[in-house]
């Protein structure tokens, strides 16, 4: 095969994932689904509650997410322009967090007998 | 016309897709990624939407909301994460034996895939079914006295549920749409290793799926 552009073709976007990567993948976001599971009968059939319950499901989540995006949707791979522009929208969700919140505590605030 | 490309140093699949606008395929292939992303960031700010309102509520009416969980079988929703992360492994499967031109592996990956989708939905329809026969509805619709709810509420709950998981079906039933239009074009022998844009795009709204579906789980099933 010609080489004659591929200075202008950068190689890691049609940069072939070994398939050993997948599989490892899948099995760590099953072991985490399992895991998620496990604690939640610890939490709530062992323990009865506990305020450790969502934080833990959720750590596990984005542990989760973390794995589909960066190996499954191949973050980890892509350019710098498509990881900024995916983590924009986390930025927006922050801003859109951050609103409400201020909305609902100076409606406390207001309506407090303090 | 592609004697004068400059990407004359690829087989001939690649000239009959790539467009007049685009110096290569290559900068095709690049430009088609960055769009999916765009669209990607779309997803995520409306499920998050869905999920800041969940918050909120939540944080005003933690009893409610752990009433209404309670009603959901975990078990159920554990299979459906399960069916999900193994579609979303034969899903980015499919896209490695197309780089390497491996076509009916791709092919058979990808009604896997579309496989999963069908379970996951077999068993949302079941889920919403049994919620449905029980009085379980959305907002004003249920009735608390007949359900024998504690929380006068409750409809919120059931509300967030149906949003969401009704939301995130549709991404499934519209997913495996494109799956399946993906499988009919892979047995074609359409995509190989200089062309395979649309099951990287498809892919890529396969995942985030998956990946809505890993927080709708611990969410709506586990913390409620």
């Amino acid at each position: 095969m010609g080489n004659l552009n591929n200075s202008s073709e950068p190689k890691h976007s049609h940069h072939i994932i070994p398939a050993e990567i997948y599989k490892k993948v899948g099995i760590a976001l099953t072991v985490l689904t399992l895991l998620t599971v496990g604690f939640h009968y610890l939490f709530h059939n062992v323990m009865h509650g506990s305020i450790l319950a969502a934080p833990v499901a959720f750590l596990i989540a984005s542990i989760k997410a973390a794995l589909v995006l960066l190996f499954f949707m191949g973050l980890k791979y892509d350019s710098n322009e498509n990881r900024f522009i995916f983590s924009l929208s986390f930025f927006f969700l922050l801003v859109l967090i951050f609103f409400c919140s201020l909305d609902i505590w100076t409606r406390l605030t207001i309506q407090s007998t303090l | 016309m592609s004697i004068n490309s400059s990407d004359t140093n690829h087989s001939h699949s690649h000239d009959s897709h790539l467009a007049h606008h685009f110096k290569n395929a290559e900068h095709q292939f690049e430009s088609a990624k960055q769009g999916i992303w765009l669209f990607m960031v779309t997803e995520i700010l409306m499920f998050g939407g869905l999920f800041v309102g969940y918050s909120i509520f939540h944080a005003i009416y933690p009893k409610m909301f752990a009433e209404g969980a309670s009603h959901l079988d975990w078990r159920l929703g554990f299979v459906n994460t399960l069916v999900l992360i193994f579609s979303s492994y034969t899903m980015a499967m499919s896209i490695h034996h197309l780089q390497k031109n491996e076509k009916s592996k791709a092919v058979l990956k990808l009604w896997l895939t579309v496989a999963c989708g069908v379970i996951f939905m077999c068993i949302k329809a079941y889920e919403y079914s049994s919620k449905f026969h029980h009085g379980l509805f959305p907002g004003r619709y249920l009735d608390v006295a007949h359900v024998g709810a504690e929380a006068a509420n409750l409809g919120m709950y059931y509300g967030f549920y149906f949003c969401m998981t009704g939301l995130h079906g549709i991404h499934v039933l519209i997913g495996m749409g494109l799956i399946v239009w993906l499988a009919l074009r892979a047995q074609k022998g359409e995509f190989g290793e200089n062309y395979f844009t649309p099951v990287e795009g498809v892919g890529i709204f396969w995942h985030i799926v998956d990946l809505i579906w890993i927080f709708l789980f611990p969410l709506l099933y586990l913390v409620g």
